[in-house]
């Protein structure tokens, strides 16, 4: 055990855990969005897989990570208006019209990926801050410093942007006309719509900001690991599903359990290669992440009501 | 009379002289090296056989892992088999394979070791098609069912001596996927080879054959601990390799020649040539014989290859220890589990 407990060791862990957390939020806080508006997209794993293939194909193409992202968010943004339409327009189940969704995902990212490529072909990963062309050498030193180097400044771009999202999403929702409308038509969207809100109008644009954010995540994780296969995110959008609710709908709750979720999948698999796990254990160890989690948010946010709307669809007759 | 017996003895001496050479080959059956830059897809043989085949795989068909394997060990027989593969999911292939045998295919291939409850129900209710399931080295006592099996423990004793000879006192990280199976075998043979090439291995098992997320972040944290080489095993070992490529570590593949994910760094990999023990179970069922039996991959009959990198710069020497180890596991002087 004490050779876990060194300085490099924890803060390896720990930029780790900052890592395997990103794709996690980016779904999470879009989730977030579309939930607070009373929409629940259980699409988000299936969305993700086709951003991600998108990323990840985009790479192969053009070499660009920039287009590979934007392309994330494009097939993220066109099933999000196919979704959308579905639930808010034709009223459809919100549960079974996103597993259609997942399973659509799932199977043709798969379809596209065997037709388009083929064998798994590595990609060169997301580059950190200090290898970017023009702005590295500003950053090169900062990820020299002891500790906070590492921690802080040895990651890509996309995990900034993640984090910088959490407080962005919270202003949106909370500081911004917009995210009054959203936090409204979740709770009472008769309510709101009697006072002359589009409860159709804030849900659709809701939906299409989380599930563009699905697409980015996707491709984020697709260019993080360098490559794209069968079913690569393996459930990462449930759990993003799962931290929203676990987080109390609170963008900076849903930061902590990604973080959390993060932080206990890294040091679990530092303490099994640091053999402090015994192999015989690993199956039990595999479970910690998902049951730590869940007990720290559940304790957590036990006390906070979600959206009283949440899958109710809307309409006016 | 005299100069009879010394013919005899010059006749005997040539016969040994050109087996030995035969043996010390670098080209015998069981190794193989690359040539650097080569295209390494498999040409496909002359059919073996006019039956039809099917073939039912949990992962996709150029995984470059097990699926593959069979792909391609197909491909060499000829065969070019009706396929579906992505069959994670357990009700989802026995779906197809009843569908395959209820279209009246002749030899259908389950290539996965979950198949095996679904193939207890289906087999039987099928008593003409001919099923060949791994790996298992059980048949179930199915009549109608062949079992294949790889002894991956013996080309994982092989790469875990080549990595010990890298490594030396800086230790082999081991992304393992779920403890089963192959994979077992392949660690567990590979940690016996790293110990006698006085090296060490930290293992973690992962609990996936198909999160490439967990096996990078695994082989992320072998890197931060400072070994030396990896290694890995399944589909899911892409993200490894791509954390090897990454950090300039040497890699060990096993199941297909893992040199298309890491073209410089791949050292040598373990690959099935699950076309060995078809060949002779597909001469059986033509002969009548539909089932019955279980088959082994071994170094020996040339089932388990071992395909070195020419990109990769191996010392001759480290490569003539791995073929004179080789050579003592087929003697059985080498006990690799």
């Amino acid at each position: 055990m004490s050779q876990f407990f060194t300085v490099s060791v924890l803060v390896a862990t720990l930029a780790t855990a900052i890592k395997f957390a990103v794709p996690y939020l980016l779904a999470a806080l879009g989730e977030t969005i579309g939930q607070r508006s009373g929409v629940l997209n259980l699409g988000v794993d299936g969305t993700m897989l086709l951003g991600a293939f998108g990323g990840y194909y985009t790479v192969i193409q053009t070499g660009s990570h920039l287009q590979g992202i934007l392309v994330g968010l494009g097939i993220g943004l066109a099933v999000g208006i196919v979704y959308a339409y579905v639930t808010v327009f034709l009223h459809a189940q919100q549960g079974i019209s996103g597993i259609g969704i997942f399973l659509f995902g799932l199977g043709f990212s798969d379809l596209l990926f065997q037709e388009l490529v083929g064998t798994p072909k590595p990609i060169r990963p997301l580059p950190t801050l200090d290898k970017l062309p023009g702005v590295g050498r500003i950053f090169e030193p900062l990820v020299d410093i002891d500790i906070v180097g590492p921690l802080l400044f040895d990651h890509n771009l996309m995990t900034y942007m993640a984090f910088l999202l959490v407080p962005a999403t919270t202003w949106l929702l909370m500081k911004t006309t917009f995210g009054m409308n959203v936090r409204a038509v979740g709770e009472n969207p008769q309510a709101a719509d009697s006072l002359g809100v589009s409860v159709a109008k804030t849900r659709f644009i809701a939906i299409l900001i989380g599930s563009s954010l699905a697409g980015i995540a996707g491709a984020t994780l697709s260019l993080q690991l360098a490559i794209f296969q069968h079913n690569l995110t393996n459930g990462i959008g449930f759990i993003a599903v799962a931290l929203v609710y676990f987080g109390a709908w609170r963008p900076r709750w849903v930061m902590a359990g990604a973080l959390l979720y993060g932080l206990v999948t890294a040091t679990r698999i530092r303490w099994q290669s640091l053999d402090i796990i015994p192999q015989g254990a690993s199956d039990i160890a595999a479970m910690a992440p998902a049951i730590i989690t869940i007990l720290a948010l559940v304790l957590l946010a036990s006390r906070v009501r979600g959206p009283a709307a949440l899958t109710r669809p809307f309409s006016r007759h | 009379m005299k100069a009879k017996r010394m013919l005899k003895l010059f006749a005997v001496l040539f016969a040994m002289t050109l087996t030995a050479a035969a043996c010390g080959s670098g080209d015998s059956t069981s190794t193989t090296t690359s040539e650097c830059g080569s295209d390494l897809a498999v040409a496909a043989g002359e059919s073996v056989t006019d039956l039809s085949v099917a073939l039912v795989a949990p992962s996709a068909k150029d995984d470059v892992a097990f699926t593959q394997s069979m792909v391609d060990s197909l491909t060499r027989l000829g065969i070019e088999p009706q396929i579906t593969d992505g069959t994670f999911v357990v009700e989802e292939a026995a779906a197809a394979i009843r569908g395959y045998a209820e279209d009246g295919i002749d030899i259908i291939v389950a290539h996965g070791t979950q198949y095996g409850g679904s193939l207890a129900e289906i087999a039987p209710d099928f008593p003409e098609t001919s099923f060949i399931w791994g790996t298992s080295a059980d048949n179930q006592g199915i009549a109608n069912v062949f079992a294949y099996y790889p002894e991956a423990d013996q080309g994982g004793y092989v790469n875990g001596l080549i990595a010990a000879s890298i490594a030396g006192a800086d230790g082999i990280g081991v992304v393992g996927p779920v403890e089963a199976g192959d994979a077992v075998a392949y660690i567990e043979g590979f940690t016996l080879g790293a110990e006698a090439g006085g090296s060490s291995t930290s293992i973690v098992y992962t609990n996936s054959f198909s999160d490439v997320a967990l096996a990078t972040t695994t082989a992320e944290a072998h890197a931060a601990n400072g070994v030396a080489v990896l290694t890995g095993t399944s589909q899911s070992a892409v993200g490894a390799v791509n954390v090897a490529t990454a950090n300039d570590l040497p890699w060990f593949g096993t199941q297909s020649n893992t040199e298309a994910w890491s073209s410089d760094l791949t050292v040598a990999s373990q690959v099935y040539h699950w076309d060995v023990v078809l060949a002779d179970m597909i001469e059986k069922i033509e002969g009548g014989t539909l089932g019955g039996e279980a088959m082994a991959l071994t170094l020996e009959n040339g089932g388990l290859v071992m395909e070195f990198n020419g990109c990769y710069d191996l010392d001759s020497s480290v490569k003539s220890d791995a073929e004179a180890a080789i050579a003592d596991i087929i003697a059985g002087e080498i006990v690799t589990k």
